[in-house]
This record gives structure tokens, C-alpha cells and sequence, in this order.
């Protein structure tokens, strides 16, 4: 078959000796800039381009295929150890992660973030390679009433996901779709509870908000608890390895992460945040210890990483069969491939078969180099919280504060952190759940966007909303999300499982 | 954690290293991108310092990102911080214009010293293969038929994309406030709504359609250039359908306000030499940018115009007061 052939032809490219340090570079790369919160492949590989042009094609591509791998790895080391995610699309893992990691579990949880990523990777990519140009004309068919229908499935199934009480999550929830309208508004041009600061105008940053609540809110309440705290931190109980029920715990999660990741990932507006969102959800519900849910369940963390680096795959599907960015990555990427004369778009397959297989090729190599890298280095990583409690979280502070202002330098952004991680101490002080808050930034403007494009394109007709199969269906699913519970308590005369609490 | 602090450090040195220059005319000069690394100002602002410092016309050229709001927060702090500075530059562009109009921003462009217009993008206006809409004629029959029916993809509100939909729909005796403009964060997000037949027409800049173009799967039904495009030839331009608009999505240089006269000189003067280098012509071939180099007096006027007619088109949208 041509496409093995061609994959093989990828594979011989890819590892060449030269390339192979070119990838190593780029995953150690990505692997650093994805601890870091705020500073992303997309940064990284836009400030290399300059210097990379002076390469050959196929040796920068591989790299910069390593960086964006490396990310999204690096970004889930820094969630579960530090509770400081480092990507948008890592906030979901430092939710049970970093429960795991406290309680001596921060290696089978970075482990199972790994092979997770491996797994979900591999196969995504196998999908890439496969079913690209089928998967693609689904993703496109998708329209704004479409993604409208998908977001509502996302709240439903996350709202009653996070936290222990239904007002409390909502309450945080409302918290984080009010700073969401903070900027200018996409469709009118006009500015919204900026307040007449320039800087606001952008609106609010998701990882400056995620790195404030969890990073810099944590720090306040355990300064503030002092010698009061009777929490421990125990850096290793056990084997710093997956044991045999972690292993038969996680591979149903990543399975299930890598099918919500690779599709949504693959649609021009679907993300790699929204996919983590409901794989969170959808494990919390099929999990047979629900209770463990919010003190460090694994499912917990494989589902979302596999969902994530599945996404991070399937945003290359209309990237290299369309030629269509959908991601800042993606978009830097696609700069790439303009800087070696390429021409991006449906012809590419055609046009540079050598490169794009190559880029496919070097993807598996990138995943397994760092699968390879990152599981000797677990048991070094979880040593991190053996550091007495003060340096580590003076450590924590500096970290965060840098890398937000990495990415931004501007007293403003600095100020929002500040802020923010104030209100994220106060969250926790009155036991509001975090994660909501985050959650509303991301899908509120999201939502608001696509239900006004969805009644724009109609002339104000909301009929449309409810005309397409796709969007029947994603209703279908929210009304079982939120109905279920209540109907399995009408036909079994027993309280649905119900989680609980997340921090 | 240590080798990964190095490592990020590490990048970042590489990524500034400056590449040195015994024997250029300005020894030092630091460039403002008023947007995020990878976007076009950044790309501009790093050709720009590719190109001088590889023709060796100034010795160490850094880059400078400040991004926000349509680069109203880059041109804010530049305004602010380097008044008289002749080391100092920032590269902007007509969003800028937009921008600074929508924004309400304390600063303009009057309060820099333009340099130069270095390069621009056409607009164009394309449909997917299927859609009935032919030639820009049927297009202009589908507005005044029913404005609000046919839907317009594009960039943000108030950026190129919407003001050539308010100048086209205005052109042709409809009301620009009737447009039915549907804005998108990302190109390829628009480019989507479009391919999937979601919206009637897309408008953006030519090259965006171009690849897809060739493939068949859309149709360019114009322009928004004075004459045809070399790489366009088979698409009409705006002016030749009856509909009197012509914008260009140009990128410029400017330098800090309070230089004097012959510090202007000097900037132009390597601006010009940069402009008329090899190593230029090359860069913009590669990025597929056009030349469209105006400079001097001549870029003045032209600046001055198009800020008066981008404060009408928004007014007129209703974007502006």
C-alpha cells in the first residue's frame, strides 16, 4: 500500500543520525518550555524559525515536531508535581495528579501521563497518517450550531463533574464566565469590562488565571494555614512505578481520552482543552471508585493526558490536508512550512510527499524518544517534593511569576496574577472548587462566540440551533448527562454515585 | 528542574545572539514587534533584522515583542518610552490604523515618525466551488437584493477584513451597516466556515485562498489590487466589476517621535538600501509578501488618507463614533 510505503520512506528520513538529534533537541526543548507555565510550543518555535531557516527542511520540521510532542509532556510534569499547569490543555491532570502526587503517588500519576501520551499519541498519529482526509470533512462539516450543541455537552457534563455541592460549583463556574467577557468582543469590535485599561483589552489569559488559582492560591492558604497545616507531603509511598491495578485502571481511560481527543482536535474550532474537559467528566462518571475521584484517582489523570496529546495529533489533521491552522502551534508550524517554500494546503500530500510523511514519521519517533526520556527520569522528578515546604514553595512562586512574565512582560499581567491568586486563596478559605472557574474562561467566550455566529449566519432565526443531526445528538447526550443520575434513582430506587470533593 | 531553566536559557540566548558587524552605519537598533512572536508584524520585524544585519547596514538588531489589542499597547509604550531615541524603530501596519480608531487609544500614529511602507497584502473575496454566486456581479445582485442574507467570514470585527466588506457593500449603494459579518479568531477557523459551506462568501487576504483555490475548492471571484495580481491573473479586480475600492493590507516602519531631521535622513536612508538589497527581494519572494515600498512624503499623504477613510468606513459600520 502506497501510504506504508511512503510512511517507511518517512521513518528511514527520521532516523537519520542528524534528525535524530534534531528531534532529541526538540523534545528536550518542548519537554522545558511546557514546564514552564505561560511560555508554549507555539513561542518557542516561532523564535526558533529565524534561526532554523539557515537548516534543512526536514531536520527543523522534526524539530519543531519534538517541541510541540515535548509540550505537551512538559506541561503535565508541572501539573501533577507543582499543581502549576503549564498549558491550558494540562489544567484538567493537576486536578487528580497533583492529589496523587501528594499522597506518595507522583510516579505511577507521571506514569501513567506518559505512557498515556504514548499511547494516545501513537494511535492519533497512526489516525493522522490513516484517516486524515476522511476525519477532516467531518471536522469541517461541523458549523457554528454545531460547536454551540458541543459546548452545552461540555458544561453539563463538567458542572456536575467539579466539587461536591451544585451551587458552589456553579458560583465558581459563573466567577470564570464573568472574566471571559472581560476584552474586546470578537464579533462587534467593542470593548467589554476593560475599564479603560489598555492591557485588558486582550482579555484574560487562561494560563495567567489557571497558574494564579492553583499555583500562587495554594502558596497563600498553606502560608495562611502556618503551623496549623497537618497535611503531609509524602514524596514516594510505595513503588515510584505503575503497579498491576494502575496499569488495569488506566488503559480503558486513555483508550477513551485518545477517541474524545483525536476528533475534537482535528475540528478548525474544537481544541485540545475541551476534549481533557469531558474526559474528565466521562471517567469521574464510569469510574467504580468514585469517591477516590478529587483525592487522586488515576483514571483522572490518564484519561485527559491521553486526550490531550491525541488532540495535539489530530490539530495536524487540517493542517497538512488543508493547509488550515487551527492552533497558535499550528499556525507558527505552517509559517514553517511557508519558510521552505512550500505551499500549505490541499495539495501539500502531492506536492511534498517526502516532507509531510517525513513529519509524520519523525512524530512517532518524537513520542517514543520521549516516552523513552521520561520514564527513568520519574522517580528523579518526584524527589522535587522531598524539598522542606517553604523553599519548594518559594520555588513554586518564582517559577510561576516567571514564566507569566515570560510570556508577557507587562506590570498589568503581574498584577492580574496577583489578583488572582488572592481570589484563588479565598476560593479555597469558603471551599469553592478551582477548576470551574478556569473552566468558564475557556468555554464561556467560546459558546458566546458560536451561538452568535450560529444566529448571525441565520439572520436571528433559533431554529437552526436544533436543525442539524450533529447538534440533536450532543443535546441528546447533555439531557442524559444531567438527567441520569436522577432517572437511575427513579428506576433503582438508589442514589447515583455521586464525587467528591475537589479541593 | 536545573537543565531545564538552562535549556529555556539557553534558547533564548541562541535566539538573540546578535550576529555582529564592524562596519555598519548604525552600530545598534532595536526593533518593536507590537504583537506576539509568529504573527505578520513579528515576521516583518524579523526579516527587517535578518536583512540588515546580513547586508551588515546595522550591527546588532534585537527584536522586541509587545503584544496586545491590535497593537495599541506596543505603539502606547513605544510613544511613551523613546521619544528622541533614533535607535529605536516599530514596525505596524494598516490593523494598526483600525485599531487605534476602535480602541479609543490615547496614542496614534501622528505621534510616531513613519519611515517607510514596506510591503502589503491584497484583499480577496472567495466562494466555496458550489456556491451559486459566479462573478463579483452576482455577488453585487445578492446584496442589493438582501444584504443580510449573504453572510461575510472574515477577521476580527473592525480589522482589513471587515472595513473592504463595509467599503465593498458602500461602494454599491447598500447600507454598510447591514453587512452580515461573521468574525473569526484564526484564518483557518474562517477558512473552515467557508470550505464546509457555512457561510455565502469568505474575504481575507488573497494569499489565504490562494492554495485552496488551486485545489478547486474555492473560487476567487476578485480582488481589492489597482490591477491584476501576477499570481492571480485569472481574477478580476474590484474596480473592473464596477465596484470603485481598493485597500492594501500594508505593513510600514516608523521611528520614535522627537528625532531630529537628519536622524530621520539616516533611518530612510537604510531603509531605502535595505529595501533595494537581494537579500530583501528574496525575503518577501519566500514570504510571498508584495513590495510596496513608499516612503518620504509620498507614504505621508497616503497615510493620511487612509486614516480619514478607515475613520469614515467604521462610522459608517458602526463600529466608530
Amino acid at each position: 500500500m502506497d501510504t506504508f510505503a511512503a510512511l517507511g520512506q518517512g521513518i528511514m528520513v527520521a532516523l537519520q543520525p542528524m534528525n535524530l538529534l534534531f528531534a532529541f533537541v526538540g523534545v528536550m526543548l518542548g519537554t522545558a518550555v511546557g514546564v514552564l507555565p505561560g511560555i508554549g510550543p507555539a513561542l518557542t518555535v516561532a523564535l526558533l524559525l529565524p534561526i532554523t531557516f539557515q537548516l534543512d527542511p526536514a531536520g527543523s520540521l522534526i524539530m519543531f515536531a519534538g517541541i510541540y510532542y515535548g509540550g505537551m509532556y512538559g506541561g503535565s510534569t508541572a501539573s501533577i508535581l507543582l499543581n502549576t499547569p503549564g498549558e491550558s490543555a494540562s489544567i484538567v491532570t493537576a486536578l487528580e495528579g497533583n492529589k496523587m502526587a501528594r499522597a506518595g503517588r507522583g510516579g505511577p500519576a507521571l506514569a501513567t501521563a506518559a505512557i498515556g501520551s504514548f499511547v494516545a499519541g501513537t494511535i492519533a498519529t497512526i489516525g493522522l497518517a490513516l484517516i486524515a482526509p476522511t476525519v477532516v470533512d467531518i471536522a469541517i462539516s461541523f458549523g457554528p450550531e454545531d460547536y454551540f450543541a458541543l459546548m452545552v455537552l461540555a458544561f453539563t457534563t463538567v458542572s456536575a463533574a467539579f466539587g461536591s455541592s451544585v451551587t458552589r460549583g456553579l458560583t465558581s463556574l459563573f466567577i470564570g464566565l464573568s472574566l471571559g467577557l472581560i476584552g474586546i468582543d470578537l464579533q462587534s469590535g467593542q470593548a467589554r469590562l476593560s475599564f479603560g485599561v489598555p492591557d485588558l483589552l486582550d482579555g484574560v489569559e487562561v494560563t495567567t488565571l489557571a497558574v494564579a488559582l492553583f499555583a500562587i492560591g495554594e502558596t497563600l492558604s498553606v502560608v495562611a494555614a502556618g503551623a496549623r497545616a497537618d497535611e503531609i507531603i509524602e514524596p514516594v509511598k510505595g513503588s515510584v512505578f505503575m503497579n498491576r491495578e494502575d496499569w488495569k485502571r488506566s488503559w480503558k481511560p486513555w483508550l477513551r481520552g485518545t477517541f474524545l481527543g483525536f476528533p475534537i482536535g482535528a475540528m478548525p474550532a474544537g481544541g485540545a482543552e475541551i476534549p481533557t474537559f469531558l474526559s474528565y467528566a466521562l471517567e469521574k462518571r464510569l469510574c467504580k471508585k468514585p469517591g477516590e475521584f478529587g483525592n487522586g484517582a488515576i483514571e483522572g489523570v490518564a484519561g485527559p493526558e491521553a486526550a490531550n496529546n491525541a488532540a495535539a495529533a489530530g490539530v495536524l489533521v487540517p493542517l497538512l490536508t488543508l493547509g488550515l491552522p487551527t492552533s497558535a502551534t499550528a499556525a507558527i508550524m505552517l509559517a514553517g512550512f511557508q519558510q521552505y517554500g512550500m505551499n500549505p494546503g490541499p495539495l501539500l500530500f502531492a506536492t511534498n510527499p517526502d516532507l509531510v510523511w517525513g513529519l509524520i514519521a519523525s512524530l512517532f519517533i518524537a513520542n517514543g524518544m520521549l516516552l523513552v526520556l521520561n520514564l527513568p527520569l520519574v522517580g528523579l522528578w518526584v524527589r522535587l517534593l522531598a524539598i522542606p515546604r517553604p523553599w519548594l514553595y518559594g520555588g513554586i512562586l518564582v517559577f510561576a511569576t516567571l514564566g507569566t512574565l515570560g510570556a508577557n512582560p507587562s506590570l498589568v499581567e503581574l498584577g492580574m496574577l496577583l489578583l488572582f491568586g488572592l481570589l484563588g486563596y479565598v476560593l479555597r478559605r469558603y471551599d469553592y472548587p478551582i477548576a470551574p472557574v478556569v473552566v468558564g474562561l475557556i468555554l464561556g467566550p467560546l459558546a458566546e462566540q458560536q451561538l452568535r455566529r450560529a444566529l448571525a449566519i441565520s439572520v436571528g432565526d433559533p431554529v437552526v440551533l436544533f436543525q442539524s443531526p450533529v447538534a440533536l445528538t450532543l443535546y441528546a447526550l447533555s439531557a442524559l448527562a444531567l438527567f441520569g443520575p436522577l432517572l437511575f434513582y427513579v428506576f433503582t430506587g438508589r442514589k447515583a454515585p455521586v464525587g467528591s470533593d475537589e479541593d | 528542574m536545573k537543565h531545564l531553566f538552562s535549556g529555556a536559557l539557553l534558547a533564548a540566548a541562541v535566539a538573540a545572539a546578535p550576529f555582529g558587524a564592524a562596519y555598519a552605519e548604525i552600530n545598534e537598533l532595536k526593533i518593536v514587534a507590537p504583537a506576539a512572536p509568529g504573527g505578520g508584524w513579528d515576521q516583518t520585524a524579523r526579516s527587517i533584522q535578518h536583512v540588515l544585519q546580513s547586508d551588515k547596514l546595522v550591527g546588532n538588531v534585537q527584536v522586541l515583542n509587545v503584544p496586545g489589542a491590535g497593537g495599541t499597547i506596543g505603539l502606547a509604550q513605544f510613544v511613551n518610552s523613546s521619544k528622541g531615541d533614533p535607535n529605536v524603530m516599530i514596525v505596524g501596519g494598516y490593523v494598526m490604523v483600525g485599531a487605534i480608531i476602535t480602541n479609543k487609544s490615547p496614542v496614534d500614529l501622528s505621534m510616531v515618525t513613519p519611515i517607510a511602507r514596506l510591503t502589503g497584502e491584497y484583499e480577496a473575496i472567495a466562494v466555496p466551488a458550489a456556491s451559486p454566486l459566479k462573478s463579483l456581479a452576482d455577488l453585487v445582485a445578492a446584496l442589493k437584493a438582501d444584504p443580510q442574507k449573504v453572510s461575510w467570514a472574515g477577521g476580527s470585527a473592525g480589522g482589513t477584513d471587515h472595513i473592504t466588506a463595509g467599503l465593498f457593500t458602500k461602494a454599491i449603494g447598500v447600507d454598510p451597516r447591514k453587512v452580515n459579518y461573521i468574525a473569526f479568531s484564526g484564518g483557518g477557523e474562517s477558512l473552515a466556515s467557508l470550505l464546509g459551506g457555512k457561510v455565502t462568501v469568505g474575504i481575507s487576504s488573497l494569499s489565504e485562498y490562494d492554495a485552496q483555490a488551486k485545489a478547486g475548492k474555492l473560487r476567487i471571484l476578485g480582488v481589492s489590487s489597482a490591477a491584476r495580481l501576477p499570481e492571480a491573473p485569472d481574477v478580476p479586480t474590484f474596480k473592473e466589476a464596477g465596484v470603485d475600492v481598493e485597500i492594501q493590507n500594508w505593513r510600514m516602519i516608523a521611528a520614535a517621535p522627537g528625532i531630529t531631521p537628519e536622524q530621520k535622513q539616516e533611518l530612510s536612508q537604510t531603509i531605502e538600501k535595505m529595501v533595494k538589497s537581494k537579500a530583501w527581494t528574496d525575503m518577501l519572494a519566500q514570504k510571498g509578501w508584495a513590495n510596496t515600498y513608499l516612503s518620504g512624503e509620498a507614504f505621508d499623504a497616503q497615510l493620511a488618507k487612509d486614516i480619514a477613510a478607515t475613520k469614515t468606513i467604521l462610522q459608517d459600520i458602526g463600529l466608530a463614533q
